[in-house]
């Protein structure tokens, strides 16, 4: 038996095996200090990261530039680094850099939180949009339009309101003793299906101002962002981002199974229940100041992870992927429509739709639906 | 607790004086919401033993398995691990010392052996210590004890399903820990599979003395390779002790409900039991039996 002669030889088969250097982790490298520190690299995953956020970099400067009036990359650059004309200045630094920074942290923060609810759920189509999070958080906005007609601040903690009731009802109807992937699933679609119908009750009653406003607002839209939503969903990502890569590692292991996870030390409904609180406020507060800008919550996750080409559940690279979508999306719904013609949501729905379909046949070929 | 915080040959030095066990279930209660499992349960794991739970469907031996990993916590009763309540330990520390290899595993898509080899090291590692040479070593050594070396660059998806649970006892294994429950670690699997796993489990007993804890659906397996046989029915615990001195045609009709006669395994000496020929069974099957699935 395999087994017992390598068990035999004890020391010189360990040897051995050193000495041939198999490599364990494909593609991984461990980055060791003296101390007894070490971290470990996916390279590819580095590689996509940085290949991302230059991709949505690069996007944000021609988003900046686009408009009624058009700024060369360059002079977008010197604008942002304070040598610019008064007039691109107001441009660049009053319009149109909040509206993108509104797209870069709606996209990172529907990236991640789709990556966390893929990754609890495990299954592809537990996103916040199929599980009916953004109707949720649609449902908070219309009864503030329709029904009090309020202010767009209004709407906006209407949204966000809704959008955690939303989170925290599918949590406790999918509770039975822990979550579980397909009751996550099968919930949140239900719950999805009532909100769909509050939500049409509501616009029937709307008179057509408000109406018109709900749907615009129910497309996702970038339009007239401002330095006021900037502050609080930056504030938000900048502590809840790294709370949820701190517990990457834990959720990584959640994959292969509540029973393996809970045997190698992770504490799993306590990295559950925190990650899923972190996945809706993300959620929600992306859809409070964006709208439901369809897709990107589902999609940049499964891309991000066919690019880095790992299992696990690839957050940092899925935010980047969101930035980067959302703001290439923004950028072609200018270039291809003209300015402020057509929300983002469109675009990102749009494509999104495109690669559903792709992935689901590709799945189904593979013998996986 | 307390007394246990210190280096780890104090809390070993403790461990030989006092001569108790280091996995022990007192009294516990075990139920799934209202459904009562068990009741009023003890069992004692014996260090370095190689320890397997028998039982028809249904009697319990899982959710005794799982409430000895700490999966399920009794509504009465206490499980001690090294002393202290498992509960109460930290799950890293827990995970340090006990691994199980559960029936319900999902290996997560395009994932290659040595990744998942690899997660074994989770207890050990954090955030700043995420992929040391230890862990490089100690996964290695898995592999290699395990017979799956030159598997780590494949995609898990592409295996055997022998091959597969192989990669998931290395794993455990690399969890490096003493005690290591398995729950039916052969199921699915064909014969020659299924005495491979259990070899490979006799010889992480006998040559790393680590202690053993199985879940066996097949009592002939169950009295070869154990040296501690744990007997389950309805919850309670019918026999216990070593295989040659428990096994017999009446405990495994008292367990099973079966009639059979006992010989002498003619490879090993151990208890062979050969259920009674169909007409030798008159007498009707009972409830637990019928009962099972």
């Amino acid at each position: 038996m395999k087994s017992g002669k390598t068990a035999k030889t004890g020391e010189t088969a360990k040897t051995g095996e050193t000495g041939k250097a198999v490599r364990i982790l494909k593609s991984n490298r461990a980055v060791r200090s003296p101390g007894g520190l070490s971290l470990r690299l996916d390279v590819r995953a580095v590689v996509v990261v940085v290949l991302l956020l230059l991709l949505a970099l690069a996007a944000s400067v021609l988003l900046i530039g686009t408009g009624d009036f058009d700024i060369p990359a360059a002079d977008v650059l010197k604008t942002l680094v304070g040598q610019g004309n008064a007039g691109q200045e107001f441009i660049v630094n009053e319009l149109r850099l909040p509206r993108v920074l509104v797209g870069l942290l709606v996209g990172a923060a529907l990236g991640v939180g789709g990556a966390l609810f893929q990754a609890i759920s495990r299954n592809p189509l537990g996103s916040p949009d199929v599980l009916g999070l953004g109707q949720g958080a649609t449902a908070g906005a219309l009864v503030m339009i329709v029904l009090f007609s309020g202010s767009s601040a209004q709407v906006t903690v209407g949204a966000l309101v809704g959008g955690l009731v939303t989170g925290l009802a599918i949590y406790l109807l999918a509770w039975k003793r822990g979550v579980h992937g397909y009751r996550l699933v099968l919930v949140g679609i239900g719950v999805s299906a009532i909100v769909t119908a509050v939500n049409g009750y509501l616009l029937t009653r709307a008179d057509i101002v408000d109406a018109s406003r709900a749907v615009v607002w129910m497309t996702g839209s970038l339009n007239g962002r401002d330095w006021d939503q900037v502050w609080p969903l930056l504030a938000l990502c900048a502590v809840l981002v790294p709370l949820v890569l701190t517990n990457g590692r834990a959720l990584r292991m959640m994959e292969m199974g509540d029973d393996v996870s809970y045997a190698l030390g992770v504490r799993v409904e306590r990295v559950r229940a925190l990650l899923m609180v972190a996945a809706v406020l993300l959620t929600a507060a992306a859809t409070a100041a964006a709208g439901p800008v369809s897709f990107v919550a589902l999609t940049a996750p499964q891309l991000a992870r066919r690019l880095t080409r790992s299992p696990g559940p690839n957050l940092l690279p899925s935010l980047c992927m969101g930035a980067a979508l959302l703001v290439s999306a923004d950028w072609i719904s200018q270039r291809v429509f003209g300015a402020d013609q057509l929300p983002v949501g469109v675009v990102t729905g749009v494509l999104g739709g495109v690669y559903l379909l792709w992935l689901l046949v590709t799945e189904r070929k593979a013998g996986r639906i | 607790m307390s007394a246990r915080t210190g280096h780890r040959s104090g809390s070993d030095n403790q461990r030989s004086n006092s001569n108790v066990n280091r996995l022990t279930a007192e009294n516990v209660t075990l139920a799934y919401d209202q459904r009562v499992i068990a009741e009023k349960l003890s069992v004692e794991i014996p260090d370095n033993s190689f320890t397997v739970i028998v039982g028809p469907n249904a009697c319990g031996k899982s959710t005794l398995l799982r409430a000895l990993s700490r999966m399920l916590k009794p509504s009465q009763g206490r499980v001690l691990l090294d002393g202290s309540v498992i509960q109460s330990m930290p799950a890293k520390q827990v995970a340090r010392t006990l691994g199980l290899l559960p029936q319900s595993s999902i290996a997560p898509d395009g994932i290659t052996v040595g990744d998942l080899v690899g997660r074994g090291r989770y207890p050990h590692q954090g955030i700043l210590r995420q992929w040391s040479t230890e862990d490089e070593r100690v996964v290695q050594e898995s592999m290699a004890q395990t017979g799956i070396a030159e598997l780590a660059d494949r995609y898990v998806d592409e295996l055997s399903g022998g091959q597969r649970q192989r990669v998931w006892i290395a794993m455990a294994l690399a969890q490096q820990t003493p005690l290591l429950l398995l729950d039916e670690p052969t199921t699915y699997l064909d014969i020659q599979h299924q005495i491979d796993v259990l070899d490979l489990c006799a010889e992480l007993h006998e040559e790393q003395g680590r202690t053993l804890v199985a879940v066996l659906h097949d009592l002939n397996h169950a009295a070869r390779y154990a040296t501690h046989l744990i007997a389950l029915r309805d919850g309670q615990v019918i026999a216990e002790g070593a295989p040659k001195d428990i096994v017999t045609a009446d405990l495994v009709e008292r367990v099973f409900g079966l009639r059979c006669q006992v010989i002498d395994d003619p490879e090993t000496g151990t208890p062979l039991v050969v259920p009674a020929a169909r007409k030798g069974r008159t007498k009707p099957v009972d409830a637990a039996v019928t009962g099972a699935s």
